[in-house]
Protein backbone atom coordinates (compact mmCIF):
# COMPACT_ATOMS: atom_id res chain seq x y z
CA UNK A 1 0.00 0.00 0.00
CA UNK A 2 1.42 3.68 -0.86
CA UNK A 3 1.79 5.59 1.80
CA UNK A 4 -0.49 8.52 1.12
CA UNK A 5 -3.00 5.84 0.92
CA UNK A 6 -2.43 4.31 3.74
CA UNK A 7 -2.09 7.67 5.46
CA UNK A 8 -5.81 8.30 4.18
CA UNK A 9 -6.84 4.70 5.48
CA UNK A 10 -5.20 5.75 8.97
CA UNK A 11 -6.97 8.84 8.97
CA UNK A 12 -10.54 7.73 7.47
CA UNK A 13 -10.42 4.90 10.36
CA UNK A 14 -8.90 6.84 13.33
CA UNK A 15 -9.59 10.71 13.23
CA UNK A 16 -13.17 10.29 13.97
CA UNK A 17 -12.36 8.77 17.46
CA UNK A 18 -10.24 12.27 18.26
CA UNK A 19 -12.91 13.44 20.75
CA UNK A 20 -12.81 10.02 22.60
CA UNK A 21 -9.10 9.93 22.61
CA UNK A 22 -8.74 13.62 24.08
CA UNK A 23 -11.51 12.63 26.73
CA UNK A 24 -9.67 9.84 27.31
CA UNK A 25 -6.39 11.48 27.89
CA UNK A 26 -8.10 14.38 29.60
CA UNK A 27 -9.95 12.19 32.37
CA UNK A 28 -6.34 10.47 33.13
CA UNK A 29 -4.38 13.40 33.28
CA UNK A 30 -6.95 15.89 34.87
CA UNK A 31 -5.00 18.10 32.74
CA UNK A 32 -5.90 20.00 29.33
CA UNK A 33 -2.42 20.52 27.98
CA UNK A 34 -0.69 17.50 28.29
CA UNK A 35 -4.04 15.82 27.07
CA UNK A 36 -3.67 17.47 23.41
CA UNK A 37 0.09 16.25 23.67
CA UNK A 38 -0.47 12.81 24.62
CA UNK A 39 -3.55 12.72 21.97
CA UNK A 40 -1.15 14.04 19.11
CA UNK A 41 1.64 11.45 20.15
CA UNK A 42 -0.38 8.57 20.61
CA UNK A 43 -1.93 9.16 16.92
CA UNK A 44 1.76 9.12 16.06
CA UNK A 45 2.53 5.89 17.38
CA UNK A 46 -0.76 4.50 16.09
CA UNK A 47 -0.02 5.61 12.62
CA UNK A 48 3.33 3.86 13.35
CA UNK A 49 1.95 0.61 14.71
CA UNK A 50 -0.63 1.18 11.83
CA UNK A 51 0.92 -2.06 9.77
CA UNK A 52 -0.54 -4.74 12.24
CA UNK A 53 -3.68 -3.29 12.90
CA UNK A 54 -5.86 -6.19 11.72
CA UNK A 55 -9.12 -4.01 10.52
CA UNK A 56 -11.03 -4.85 14.21
CA UNK A 57 -12.80 -1.63 16.32
CA UNK A 58 -10.93 0.88 15.69
CA UNK A 59 -11.50 2.99 18.68
CA UNK A 60 -10.41 0.53 21.30
CA UNK A 61 -7.39 -0.25 19.41
CA UNK A 62 -6.67 3.77 19.49
CA UNK A 63 -7.33 3.86 23.44
CA UNK A 64 -5.25 1.50 24.25
CA UNK A 65 -2.48 2.83 22.94
CA UNK A 66 -4.09 6.46 24.22
CA UNK A 67 -4.07 4.66 27.57
CA UNK A 68 -0.49 3.59 26.94
CA UNK A 69 1.00 6.63 25.96
CA UNK A 70 -0.75 8.61 29.05
CA UNK A 71 0.81 5.96 31.40
CA UNK A 72 4.52 6.12 29.56
CA UNK A 73 4.31 10.07 29.06
CA UNK A 74 3.44 10.86 32.52
CA UNK A 75 5.56 7.74 34.41
CA UNK A 76 8.49 9.89 32.56
CA UNK A 77 7.33 12.96 34.70
CA UNK A 78 7.87 10.75 37.64
CA UNK A 79 4.03 11.19 38.58
CA UNK A 80 4.00 8.20 41.22
CA UNK A 81 0.36 7.15 40.60
CA UNK A 82 1.39 6.23 37.15
CA UNK A 83 4.99 4.37 37.92
CA UNK A 84 3.36 2.17 40.61
CA UNK A 85 1.54 -0.19 39.46
CA UNK A 86 -1.78 -0.49 41.23
CA UNK A 87 -1.38 -3.85 42.64
CA UNK A 88 -4.86 -5.09 44.07
CA UNK A 89 -4.04 -7.25 46.48
CA UNK A 90 -1.71 -4.59 48.31
CA UNK A 91 -3.78 -2.01 47.58
CA UNK A 92 -7.41 -3.25 47.29
CA UNK A 93 -7.91 -3.50 50.82
CA UNK A 94 -11.29 -5.23 52.81
CA UNK A 95 -14.43 -6.04 50.66
CA UNK A 96 -16.34 -2.67 50.99
CA UNK A 97 -19.71 -4.72 50.58
CA UNK A 98 -21.06 -2.64 53.94
CA UNK A 99 -20.39 0.66 52.22
CA UNK A 100 -23.20 -0.07 49.76
CA UNK A 101 -25.33 -0.79 52.82
CA UNK A 102 -24.01 1.71 54.74
CA UNK A 103 -25.42 4.28 51.63
CA UNK A 104 -28.28 2.79 50.85
CA UNK A 105 -29.49 3.16 54.75
CA UNK A 106 -27.89 6.54 54.83
CA UNK A 107 -30.44 7.76 51.85
CA UNK A 108 -32.58 5.70 50.06
CA UNK A 109 -31.17 5.36 46.07
CA UNK A 110 -33.67 8.29 45.41
CA UNK A 111 -31.98 10.58 48.06
CA UNK A 112 -28.83 9.35 46.28
CA UNK A 113 -29.50 10.05 42.73
CA UNK A 114 -30.62 13.67 44.18
CA UNK A 115 -27.20 14.13 44.79
CA UNK A 116 -25.84 12.94 42.01
CA UNK A 117 -27.59 15.11 39.88
CA UNK A 118 -25.21 17.39 40.52
CA UNK A 119 -22.96 16.85 37.53
CA UNK A 120 -20.10 19.14 39.06
CA UNK A 121 -20.28 16.96 41.94
CA UNK A 122 -19.77 13.78 40.02
CA UNK A 123 -17.20 14.95 38.19
CA UNK A 124 -15.40 16.55 40.61
CA UNK A 125 -15.65 12.66 42.74
CA UNK A 126 -14.54 10.82 39.53
CA UNK A 127 -11.40 13.44 39.10
CA UNK A 128 -10.63 12.63 42.74
CA UNK A 129 -10.46 8.30 42.25
CA UNK A 130 -7.28 7.11 42.42
CA UNK A 131 -6.67 6.70 38.43
CA UNK A 132 -6.80 2.37 38.87
CA UNK A 133 -10.41 3.07 39.11
CA UNK A 134 -11.16 5.87 37.57
CA UNK A 135 -9.35 4.53 34.22
CA UNK A 136 -11.72 1.50 34.42
CA UNK A 137 -14.55 3.98 35.45
CA UNK A 138 -14.70 5.87 32.49
CA UNK A 139 -14.26 3.37 30.01
CA UNK A 140 -17.23 2.27 31.15
CA UNK A 141 -19.38 4.82 31.91
CA UNK A 142 -17.65 7.17 29.76
CA UNK A 143 -16.53 5.45 26.37
CA UNK A 144 -19.40 2.66 27.12
CA UNK A 145 -16.73 -0.39 26.55
CA UNK A 146 -17.13 -3.92 27.32
CA UNK A 147 -15.45 -5.46 30.12
CA UNK A 148 -13.46 -7.74 27.13
CA UNK A 149 -12.63 -4.37 25.48
CA UNK A 150 -11.69 -2.71 29.11
CA UNK A 151 -9.54 -5.72 30.00
CA UNK A 152 -7.76 -5.60 26.57
CA UNK A 153 -7.14 -1.40 26.83
CA UNK A 154 -6.17 -1.37 30.48
CA UNK A 155 -4.24 -4.66 30.26
CA UNK A 156 -5.89 -6.63 32.99
CA UNK A 157 -7.90 -9.66 33.40
CA UNK A 158 -11.49 -9.40 33.19
CA UNK A 159 -11.87 -10.03 36.75
CA UNK A 160 -9.95 -7.18 38.17
CA UNK A 161 -11.87 -5.31 35.59
CA UNK A 162 -15.29 -6.19 37.09
CA UNK A 163 -13.79 -5.60 40.88
CA UNK A 164 -12.24 -2.15 39.96
CA UNK A 165 -15.11 -1.30 38.47
CA UNK A 166 -16.97 -2.08 42.13
CA UNK A 167 -14.80 -0.49 44.15
CA UNK A 168 -14.49 2.47 41.70
CA UNK A 169 -18.80 2.64 41.97
CA UNK A 170 -18.39 1.82 45.51
CA UNK A 171 -16.14 4.72 46.20
CA UNK A 172 -17.85 7.17 43.98
CA UNK A 173 -21.30 6.51 46.20
CA UNK A 174 -19.27 6.93 49.33
CA UNK A 175 -17.72 10.74 47.81
CA UNK A 176 -21.11 11.63 46.83
CA UNK A 177 -23.15 10.69 49.58
CA UNK A 178 -21.05 12.18 52.74
CA UNK A 179 -20.27 15.32 50.37
CA UNK A 180 -23.43 16.24 51.48
CA UNK A 181 -22.79 19.17 53.91
CA UNK A 182 -25.54 21.29 52.04
CA UNK A 183 -29.23 20.20 50.89
CA UNK A 184 -29.04 18.60 47.04
CA UNK A 185 -31.27 19.70 44.50
CA UNK A 186 -34.35 18.69 45.15
CA UNK A 187 -33.93 17.93 49.01
CA UNK B 1 -28.31 -18.31 43.92
CA UNK B 2 -27.09 -17.11 47.29
CA UNK B 3 -26.25 -13.23 48.46
CA UNK B 4 -22.35 -13.72 48.29
CA UNK B 5 -22.87 -15.10 44.39
CA UNK B 6 -25.57 -12.28 43.83
CA UNK B 7 -23.65 -9.23 45.38
CA UNK B 8 -20.70 -10.69 42.95
CA UNK B 9 -22.58 -10.17 39.27
CA UNK B 10 -24.78 -7.02 40.07
CA UNK B 11 -22.17 -4.55 39.04
CA UNK B 12 -22.07 -7.34 34.81
CA UNK B 13 -25.99 -6.80 35.39
CA UNK B 14 -26.29 -3.37 35.40
CA UNK B 15 -23.98 -3.17 32.48
CA UNK B 16 -25.17 -5.84 30.50
CA UNK B 17 -22.32 -8.57 30.57
CA UNK B 18 -24.32 -11.39 32.28
CA UNK B 19 -25.96 -13.92 30.10
CA UNK B 20 -29.23 -14.45 29.87
CA UNK B 21 -28.97 -17.19 32.42
CA UNK B 22 -27.38 -15.63 34.84
CA UNK B 23 -29.19 -12.83 34.41
CA UNK B 24 -32.19 -14.40 35.21
CA UNK B 25 -31.30 -16.36 38.67
CA UNK B 26 -29.96 -12.69 39.67
CA UNK B 27 -33.22 -11.44 38.62
CA UNK B 28 -34.57 -14.36 40.86
CA UNK B 29 -32.81 -13.65 43.69
CA UNK B 30 -32.75 -10.17 43.81
CA UNK B 31 -36.93 -10.42 43.63
CA UNK B 32 -36.70 -12.81 47.37
CA UNK B 33 -33.36 -10.47 49.01
CA UNK B 34 -34.16 -6.75 49.88
CA UNK B 35 -30.33 -6.61 51.03
CA UNK B 36 -29.62 -7.09 47.54
CA UNK B 37 -31.61 -5.09 45.78
CA UNK B 38 -31.00 -1.87 48.25
CA UNK B 39 -27.07 -2.82 46.84
CA UNK B 40 -28.25 -3.00 43.26
CA UNK B 41 -30.11 0.17 43.19
CA UNK B 42 -27.26 2.02 44.54
CA UNK B 43 -24.71 1.05 42.33
CA UNK B 44 -27.48 1.62 39.78
CA UNK B 45 -27.74 4.89 40.99
CA UNK B 46 -23.84 5.55 40.67
CA UNK B 47 -24.17 4.09 37.48
CA UNK B 48 -27.26 6.28 36.37
CA UNK B 49 -25.14 9.72 37.66
CA UNK B 50 -21.88 9.14 36.17
CA UNK B 51 -23.13 7.94 32.75
CA UNK B 52 -25.10 11.06 32.74
CA UNK B 53 -23.08 13.56 34.03
CA UNK B 54 -19.37 12.79 33.22
CA UNK B 55 -17.97 15.14 30.88
CA UNK B 56 -17.80 13.80 27.30
CA UNK B 57 -14.48 16.18 26.86
CA UNK B 58 -14.22 17.71 23.38
CA UNK B 59 -10.48 18.13 21.77
CA UNK B 60 -9.80 21.41 21.83
CA UNK B 61 -9.56 23.62 18.19
CA UNK B 62 -6.54 23.20 16.06
CA UNK B 63 -5.59 19.73 17.68
CA UNK B 64 -7.13 17.84 14.63
CA UNK B 65 -5.29 19.88 12.30
CA UNK B 66 -1.99 19.74 14.30
CA UNK B 67 -2.67 15.46 13.95
CA UNK B 68 -2.98 15.99 10.32
CA UNK B 69 -0.07 17.97 9.88
CA UNK B 70 1.97 15.52 12.00
CA UNK B 71 0.86 12.93 9.53
CA UNK B 72 2.76 12.19 5.72
CA UNK B 73 -0.16 13.74 3.62
CA UNK B 74 -3.04 11.31 2.55
CA UNK B 75 -4.10 11.96 -1.14
CA UNK B 76 -7.83 13.27 -1.90
CA UNK B 77 -10.31 11.88 -4.67
CA UNK B 78 -10.79 15.64 -5.78
CA UNK B 79 -7.77 17.47 -5.71
CA UNK B 80 -8.96 21.20 -7.20
CA UNK B 81 -5.77 23.37 -8.22
CA UNK B 82 -3.33 21.62 -5.94
CA UNK B 83 -0.04 22.54 -6.27
CA UNK B 84 2.79 19.92 -5.22
CA UNK B 85 5.63 21.84 -2.78
CA UNK B 86 8.56 20.73 -0.73
CA UNK B 87 8.15 22.22 2.84
CA UNK B 88 10.95 21.44 4.77
CA UNK B 89 11.46 17.68 5.76
CA UNK B 90 7.92 16.88 4.47
CA UNK B 91 5.84 16.55 1.47
CA UNK B 92 2.69 18.97 1.14
CA UNK B 93 0.03 19.08 -1.23
CA UNK B 94 -1.64 22.29 -0.56
CA UNK B 95 -2.46 25.63 -2.48
CA UNK B 96 0.54 27.55 -1.31
CA UNK B 97 2.49 28.63 1.94
CA UNK B 98 -0.19 31.39 3.06
CA UNK B 99 -2.93 28.08 3.03
CA UNK B 100 -1.19 25.21 5.08
CA UNK B 101 -4.22 25.18 7.29
CA UNK B 102 -6.84 25.39 4.70
CA UNK B 103 -5.25 22.80 2.62
CA UNK B 104 -4.56 20.61 5.60
CA UNK B 105 -8.92 21.12 7.07
CA UNK B 106 -9.81 20.42 3.18
CA UNK B 107 -7.81 16.91 3.64
CA UNK B 108 -10.09 16.48 6.30
CA UNK B 109 -13.41 17.45 4.56
CA UNK B 110 -11.95 16.34 1.04
CA UNK B 111 -11.93 12.48 2.64
CA UNK B 112 -14.97 13.43 4.74
CA UNK B 113 -14.21 12.41 7.74
CA UNK B 114 -16.81 13.11 10.33
CA UNK B 115 -15.78 13.55 13.97
CA UNK B 116 -17.89 10.91 16.19
CA UNK B 117 -19.84 12.79 18.66
CA UNK B 118 -21.75 11.61 21.54
CA UNK B 119 -25.27 10.86 20.34
CA UNK B 120 -28.30 12.00 22.03
CA UNK B 121 -29.80 8.76 20.38
CA UNK B 122 -27.15 6.55 22.10
CA UNK B 123 -27.48 8.55 25.66
CA UNK B 124 -31.33 8.05 25.11
CA UNK B 125 -31.09 4.42 24.23
CA UNK B 126 -29.04 3.43 27.18
CA UNK B 127 -31.08 5.27 29.65
CA UNK B 128 -33.95 3.38 28.30
CA UNK B 129 -32.30 0.18 28.62
CA UNK B 130 -31.40 1.00 32.18
CA UNK B 131 -34.99 1.99 32.88
CA UNK B 132 -36.16 -1.50 31.38
CA UNK B 133 -33.33 -3.59 33.20
CA UNK B 134 -34.64 -1.92 36.32
CA UNK B 135 -38.29 -2.41 35.68
CA UNK B 136 -37.53 -6.23 35.89
CA UNK B 137 -36.02 -6.23 38.88
CA UNK B 138 -39.03 -4.46 40.61
CA UNK B 139 -40.97 -5.87 42.04
CA UNK B 140 -43.89 -3.74 40.26
CA UNK B 141 -42.84 -3.40 36.80
CA UNK B 142 -46.13 -2.14 35.77
CA UNK B 143 -48.50 0.29 38.11
CA UNK B 144 -51.52 -0.28 36.25
CA UNK B 145 -51.87 -4.08 35.54
CA UNK B 146 -53.94 -4.91 32.77
CA UNK B 147 -53.82 -5.99 29.22
CA UNK B 148 -57.01 -4.13 28.28
CA UNK B 149 -55.70 -0.83 26.83
CA UNK B 150 -59.25 0.80 27.41
CA UNK B 151 -57.68 0.49 31.01
CA UNK B 152 -54.00 1.36 30.44
CA UNK B 153 -54.72 4.87 28.19
CA UNK B 154 -57.01 6.73 30.45
CA UNK B 155 -54.62 5.78 33.44
CA UNK B 156 -52.14 8.41 32.20
CA UNK B 157 -54.83 11.09 32.21
CA UNK B 158 -53.87 14.07 34.76
CA UNK B 159 -50.57 12.11 35.13
CA UNK B 160 -48.87 13.31 31.66
CA UNK B 161 -49.87 16.04 29.93
CA UNK B 162 -50.26 13.84 26.62
CA UNK B 163 -51.75 11.15 25.18
CA UNK B 164 -50.06 7.78 25.65
CA UNK B 165 -50.76 5.74 22.25
CA UNK B 166 -51.10 2.29 23.96
CA UNK B 167 -52.12 -0.27 21.26
CA UNK B 168 -53.95 -4.03 21.70
CA UNK B 169 -51.23 -6.62 19.59
CA UNK B 170 -52.78 -9.60 21.42
CA UNK B 171 -53.57 -11.18 18.43
CA UNK B 172 -50.40 -10.77 16.84
CA UNK B 173 -48.71 -12.10 19.94
CA UNK B 174 -47.69 -9.14 22.15
CA UNK B 175 -50.05 -8.99 25.33
CA UNK B 176 -50.28 -6.07 26.92
CA UNK B 177 -49.02 -6.56 30.69
CA UNK B 178 -49.80 -2.79 31.88
CA UNK B 179 -48.06 0.54 32.29
CA UNK B 180 -46.34 2.75 34.76
CA UNK B 181 -44.66 6.51 34.68
CA UNK B 182 -40.67 6.36 34.54
CA UNK B 183 -38.41 8.89 33.36
CA UNK B 184 -35.82 9.60 30.15
CA UNK B 185 -33.80 12.43 29.69
CA UNK B 186 -35.49 13.87 32.58
CA UNK B 187 -38.75 13.84 31.74
CA UNK B 188 -41.71 12.18 33.02
CA UNK B 189 -42.68 9.82 30.36
CA UNK B 190 -44.89 6.80 29.72
CA UNK B 191 -43.77 3.14 30.30
CA UNK B 192 -45.80 0.69 28.34
CA UNK B 193 -44.80 -3.24 29.09
CA UNK B 194 -45.94 -5.97 26.70
CA UNK B 195 -44.87 -9.21 26.53
CA UNK B 196 -43.64 -11.59 23.99
CA UNK B 197 -43.15 -15.13 24.65
CA UNK B 198 -41.17 -14.95 27.77
CA UNK B 199 -39.75 -11.72 26.84
CA UNK B 200 -40.84 -8.37 27.95
CA UNK B 201 -40.60 -5.75 25.84
CA UNK B 202 -40.93 -2.09 26.90
CA UNK B 203 -42.14 0.66 25.15
CA UNK B 204 -41.67 4.30 26.15
CA UNK B 205 -43.70 7.44 24.61
CA UNK B 206 -43.03 10.86 24.89
CA UNK B 207 -44.07 13.86 22.52
CA UNK B 208 -41.23 14.39 20.03
CA UNK B 209 -39.36 17.57 20.55
CA UNK B 210 -40.69 20.30 18.43
CA UNK B 211 -39.07 20.29 14.57
CA UNK B 212 -37.52 17.13 15.48
CA UNK B 213 -39.42 14.38 14.56
CA UNK B 214 -37.70 11.66 12.28
CA UNK B 215 -39.46 9.73 9.50
CA UNK B 216 -36.91 6.85 10.00
CA UNK B 217 -36.93 4.49 12.28
CA UNK B 218 -33.82 3.58 14.16
CA UNK B 219 -32.57 0.12 15.48
CA UNK B 220 -29.60 -0.02 18.18
CA UNK B 221 -28.19 -2.71 20.39
CA UNK B 222 -27.67 -1.59 23.52
CA UNK B 223 -25.77 -3.82 26.39
CA UNK B 224 -26.97 -6.89 24.66
CA UNK B 225 -30.54 -5.09 24.23
CA UNK B 226 -32.07 -4.54 21.12
CA UNK B 227 -33.88 -0.77 21.05
CA UNK B 228 -35.95 0.09 18.27
CA UNK B 229 -36.76 4.03 18.04
CA UNK B 230 -39.94 5.62 15.66
CA UNK B 231 -41.97 8.16 15.73
CA UNK B 232 -45.76 8.29 14.83
CA UNK B 233 -48.19 11.43 15.28
CA UNK B 234 -46.23 13.62 16.90
CA UNK B 235 -44.81 10.69 19.29
CA UNK B 236 -41.12 9.55 19.55
CA UNK B 237 -41.26 5.73 20.76
CA UNK B 238 -38.56 3.42 22.00
CA UNK B 239 -39.10 -0.15 22.28
CA UNK B 240 -36.46 -1.83 24.81
CA UNK B 241 -36.02 -5.59 24.89
CA UNK B 242 -34.38 -8.68 24.17
CA UNK B 243 -35.91 -10.15 21.89
CA UNK B 244 -33.82 -9.98 18.23
CA UNK B 245 -33.66 -6.66 15.85
CA UNK B 246 -35.92 -8.67 13.51
CA UNK B 247 -38.38 -9.11 15.77
CA UNK B 248 -38.67 -6.01 17.85
CA UNK B 249 -38.65 -4.59 14.62
CA UNK B 250 -41.73 -6.80 13.89
CA UNK B 251 -43.18 -5.37 16.83
CA UNK B 252 -42.13 -1.90 15.29
CA UNK B 253 -44.68 -2.53 12.42
CA UNK B 254 -47.34 -3.86 13.98
CA UNK B 255 -47.50 -0.72 16.92
CA UNK B 256 -47.45 1.83 13.91
CA UNK B 257 -49.81 0.18 11.88
CA UNK B 258 -52.57 -0.80 14.91
CA UNK B 259 -52.03 2.72 15.96
CA UNK B 260 -53.34 4.07 12.87
CA UNK B 261 -56.26 2.23 13.05
CA UNK B 262 -57.26 2.75 16.68
CA UNK B 263 -57.99 6.15 17.55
Amino acid sequence: MSEPTNARRFAELALPHMNSAYSLARWLTGNADEAQDIVQEAYMRAFGSFAGFRGEAARPWLLAIVRNTTYSWLAKQRRAEFEVPYDDEIHGGEDCGGVESDAARLGNPEAILACADDARLVNEALQHLPVAFREVVVLREIEELSYKEISEIANLPIGTVMSRLARGRKLLLVSLTLQRKEPCNGM
Amino acid sequence: MECNAASGLLHAHIDGELAIGEAWLLDEHLRGCSACRARHAAAQSIHAAVSTHATRFQAPDGLLERIRDALPAARTRAAPKLTRFWYGSRFWMGWGNGAACAAALAIVIGIGIHLAQPNRDDRFAGEAVANHVRSMLADHAVEVASSDRHTVKPWFNGKLDYGVPVVDLSAQGFPLTGGRLDYLDHRLVAALVYRHRLHRITVFALPSRKGAERDTARTLSRRGYTVVRWSQAGMDLWAVSDVNARALDEFRALYLAEAGHAQ
